[in-house]
């Protein structure tokens, strides 16, 4: 029964809630009012009643009712449709108080609400301020760690000046106290003088006898200089004033001189700096762009300056030193252009370049150099032992004698076998002229043979009865021909084994070679 | 390089005449004459008492001998060894005695520096100089003779008088503007006098001949000042060595400081070479200590010694002087200028085996000789840029720009070196030890490393 109530009590509150938002403005005041149109339309018919839908809308009422936890105001059951006058004010009744009673949650929960939103306000207001206090306090902070930054810097320092302001007071000290002992000595040293003198005082007030003083001498002796001692007179006095004047004049002539002199060296120096700087000034314009022609015109203008004369005045002097300056801080300024231009890489990097170069070479030379040494020292060493190099010589001109011998040898062959060659060639042109002629007469003989053929038929014989044993290869035919003017024709020399071996004349001997 | 047998003298008195062919030396009361190259006794002179000073005329032709404790001078001639001559102080006594630049004339100074007293030996005149200071060198002769400086006290002042050596005469007197004139110093050519404060103030002053002031010169304030002062031979340059181990260089033209040289203890980032003494102990194996061995000797008792190059860093030893004592020892107390103005030798106290060759041509420091134990002494040739310095030891240690050798005194029994002194020819040293005597002979040739 309770769950049911609390379920129906959020159920109502919701519905109430709703009902609210939808049908009412938040104030209490248009409340009532508001309410009212839903009722005070009497005057116009309500949509919702009419003659016609009564028992609907009863129906409706009672779900209504009953939903809201209140008795029905209409049995069904009851066919009767009057209503129970009792019952619907009844109904009535409640559902006014229940009217009433949403009323006032509805009261409280705005109260409830405006004091929320005051109090979320509020808590709003206090954040801020919680906020920006908690900005300034941390601003405060930082303030304060700076200052106590400083203050432990400050601190540190006269700390530090007071270590050297004890290190000076001990420094200070310490002399005091060397002084001190200086002082104490010296006074001490001093007392045992004048405590001396005293006894002496005392020593000779006692003494009777004074001892004086006395030289003696066996006889005078001349002065060093062999001249005369001379009285003590103004003359003499002026004399030694003159002496000494003299003697200083001397030593500051002679200073000035010196300085002269180095003023005159410095001064050349200074020139030729001055001019070696105005050369390189000009080179580097030249090099450059000649715009500034004033410069140039200057330097010109100085040009002008004899270094040569000896010039004492304190203006030269200055001119010179002024120039010098300017050129210097040209050169400085010319200096600097170039290094903001880069070009001054350009020299650094070929010295290195060259560096490099030069370091290869020396390398290079030094392994040859190694190289060489070792071959020396091998050298050396080969021709240390005697003896065994003198074998070795014999051997090797022995050796060298035999090649000589060998090689004379061979030189001949090669002379015999070039003639033979030529001889050769010589031999097969003439074989082959005569082979030629040979075949002219053959053909010449055969025609005649061929015009006279009748008479001698046995002829035909052929000659290889005259060639012994000679294998003749390529021969066609060989004819009745006295077979000397060819074998007379040539000798062919053969050789075997280094010696010559000539065949025979009498035979011919086609041996080798071949003939068409 | 020769050395000539050691002879015996006392008090440190051996001279060689100013024309170089005598050595003078003193043992005992006797004044002994020898030829410097023979080495052969010349003359002998008796003494009435032990001989406690000595020295030649700058003619070379007399020698005085004093004897402070009796308040005797005794003058020898060497022409004449029969003339005598014999100066008595009497009851005012005597404590310093020297010859005039003219060699006739002796100036002593008496007792509690009362006086001094100069005895002519032309004329027997006497002639006194009343105040003279007390102080570390308060007399000064010019190097041509003419003129003597002497520093005065009156009335807690300090005073200059000049006087001209021909007749005694004051040329100028002036007062000089210091507290406590501690010494003074002619320039070679003889216009400028250097004239410096004692160490409680760093103060020099310059005056002219004629006694103008030239300049003043004060290096720093308060802490002690000028320890020792040496002009160049060319009178260009006046060299302080100061007690804060520097020495400053002053030009003669404007007076002003041209260079500083430093003393380090730490040498690092100098061109510099920095030769070290090492001495090298002979190994001595048991079967060569026989009695023979050690008898023969010097071998045993005197050790070896050659100089190395070190690399740099080096580190030179230093000795924190005693700070409750006066005079203490730190600062640079010894400064010697070559002949040649070109270089400039060096001793810094605390660090006493050191001697620093600076080059006055580059400005800068030439070269450190490291020694075994404290340098006693050195001088440069005359003729040349060569140092010779001791240490104590039986060594003679020779630099030259060339390099520098350490040489062995064979001597037998040890003799130890204590001082040296060049002859003016340059050939030749002579070598004091604490009573003996040797001469040192060179060879044409330089020294090697």
């Amino acid at each position: 029964m309770f769950d049911w109530m609390t379920i129906h009590k959020k159920l109502f509150n919701k519905l109430l809630f709703c009902k609210m938002r939808n049908l009412y403005s938040p104030l209490l005041r248009h409340f009532s009012q508001s309410s009212l149109p839903l009722h005070r339309n009497t005057n116009v018919q309500s949509a919702f009643c009419t003659q016609q839908n009564v028992q609907e809308c009863l129906s409706h009422i009672n779900q209504e009712v009953s939903s809201l936890g209140l008795p029905t105001v209409w049995v069904e059951l009851d066919e009767s449709s009057d209503l129970n006058v009792v019952t619907v004010l009844n109904c009535m009744y409640d559902l006014i108080q229940l009217h009433h009673r949403s009323l006032r949650t509805l009261e409280n929960i705005e109260v409830e609400q405006l004091k929320s939103n005051s109090k979320l306000d509020y808590l709003q207001l206090s954040t801020t301020r919680l906020k920006e206090q908690l900005e300034c306090s941390k601003r405060e902070n930082t303030g304060l760690l700076e200052r106590e930054r400083q203050l432990q810097q400050k601190v540190k320092s006269l700390q530090n000046c007071l270590k050297n302001e004890k290190e000076e007071v001990q420094k200070l000290q310490n002399i005091i106290a060397s002084r001190a002992t200086q002082y104490n000595h010296d006074m001490k040293r001093k007392e045992r003088d004048l405590n001396k003198l005293k006894e002496r005082l005392n020593q000779l007030l006692a003494d009777k006898k004074e001892r004086k003083q006395a030289i003696d001498v066996l006889n005078n002796i001349g002065r060093a200089d062999g001249k005369r001692s001379v009285w003590k007179t103004e003359k003499t006095e002026a004399k030694h004033e003159g002496e000494m004047y003299k003697a200083l004049l001397s030593d500051y002539d002679a200073r000035q001189r010196d300085l002269v002199l180095e003023n005159a060296e410095l001064r050349k120096v200074l020139q030729q700096m001055k001019n070696d700087m105005v050369s390189l000034l000009r080179l580097k314009k030249l090099t450059q762009n000649g715009v500034q022609n004033q410069c140039n015109g200057t330097q010109v203008e100085e040009d002008g300056f004899d270094p040569s004369k000896e010039l004492f005045c304190v203006h030269a002097c200055e001119k010179l030193t002024n120039s010098l300056r300017l050129q210097w801080r040209r050169l400085k300024s010319h200096v600097e252009q170039l290094d903001s231009q880069g070009i001054e890489t350009v020299p650094r990097e070929s010295h290195e370049e060259e560096m490099d170069k030069l370091k290869l070479e020396v390398q290079q030379c030094k392994d040859l150099i190694q190289t060489q040494q070792h071959l020396l020292q091998h050298q050396l060493n080969s021709s240390c032992d005697e003896i065994a190099s003198l074998r070795n010589d014999g051997y090797m001109l022995q050796e060298k004698e035999r090649l000589r011998g060998e090689w004379k040898t061979l030189e001949e062959q090669r002379s015999i076998f070039d003639r033979e060659r030529k001889n050769f060639t010589e031999a097969a042109i003439r074989l082959s002229h005569e082979r030629k002629a040979f075949e002219e007469d053959r053909a010449t003989w055969l025609k005649h043979q061929f015009l006279s053929l009748s008479p001698c038929g046995d002829l035909k014989k052929p000659l290889l009865s005259d060639t012994t044993g000679a294998s003749s290869t390529g021969v066609c035919l060989f004819l009745q021909r006295p077979p000397v003017d060819i074998s007379t024709s040539f000798e062919i020399c053969i050789s075997t084994g280094g010696k010559n071996t000539q065949m025979p004349r009498s035979k011919p001997a086609y041996c080798g070679i071949k003939c068409h | 390089m020769n050395f000539s047998e050691v002879f015996k003298q006392s008090n440190q008195l051996c001279k060689v005449s100013p024309d170089g062919k005598y050595l003078a030396t003193c043992v005992q009361y006797r004044l002994v004459i020898r030829d410097i190259n023979t080495l052969q006794i010349l003359n002998l002179y008796t003494c009435l008492d032990q001989i406690s000073h000595m020295e030649w005329s700058s003619d070379s032709l007399f020698i005085l001998c004093a004897m402070y404790k009796r308040g005797l001078v005794q003058v020898w001639s060497l022409e004449q060894p029969d003339w005598h001559c014999k100066i008595d102080e009497g009851s005012i006594g005597l404590v310093s005695s020297r010859w005039s630049p003219d060699g006739r004339h002796i100036l002593n100074t008496t007792e509690f520096h009362l006086r001094i007293t100069v005895w002519s030996l032309c004329t027997k005149a006497v002639s006194y100089i009343k105040y003279p200071k007390a102080c570390q060198k308060g007399l000064d002769f010019s190097r041509d003779g003419c003129y003597m400086a002497l520093a005065e006290r009156r009335d807690c002042k300090d005073y200059v008088s000049i006087f001209v050596c021909d007749d005694w005469h004051l040329l100028r007197h002036f007062e000089t503007e210091t507290q406590d004139l501690s010494g003074l110093e002619w320039s070679p050519n003889g216009s400028v006098l250097a004239v410096w404060e004692s160490c409680l103030e760093y103060k020099i002053l310059l005056y002219s001949l004629d006694g103008r002031l030239l300049s003043t010169y004060s290096a720093y304030e308060w802490s002690l000042g000028v320890k020792s002062v040496s002009w160049s031979p060319s009178s260009q340059f006046l060299a302080i060595g100061s007690f804060d181990e520097k020495v400053r260089i002053l030009n003669h033209i404007t007076w002003k400081k041209v260079a500083q040289f430093e003393h380090p203890a730490v040498i690092d980032n100098t061109k510099a070479t920095v030769y070290k003494e090492i001495e090298k102990r002979p190994t001595v194996t048991s079967d060569e200590m026989s009695l023979h061995n050690i008898t023969v000797a010097s071998s045993l008792f005197s050790t070896q010694s050659k100089y190395e190059i070190s690399p740099l860093p080096v580190q030179i030893p230093v000795v924190k002087p005693d700070p409750d004592r006066a005079n203490p020892k730190i600062g640079v107390s010894a400064l010697a200028f070559s002949s040649d103005s070109r270089y400039v030798a060096t001793k810094n106290d605390n660090m006493a085996t050191a001697v620093w060759v600076w080059d006055m041509q580059k400005v800068r420091l030439e070269a450190v000789l490291e020694q075994t134990s404290s340098v006693r002494c050195f001088q440069w040739d005359p003729r040349r840029p060569r140092l010779a310095l001791c240490t104590g030891n039986s060594k003679l240690y020779l630099w030259s720009p060339g390099g520098c050798v350490s040489v062995q005194v064979p001597a037998e029994g040890g003799f130890q070196v204590h001082s040296l002194n060049w002859h003016r020819s340059g050939d030749s040293l002579t070598l004091i030890g604490k009573d003996q005597l040797c001469l040192c002979y060179m060879d044409t040739e330089q020294d090697d490393k």
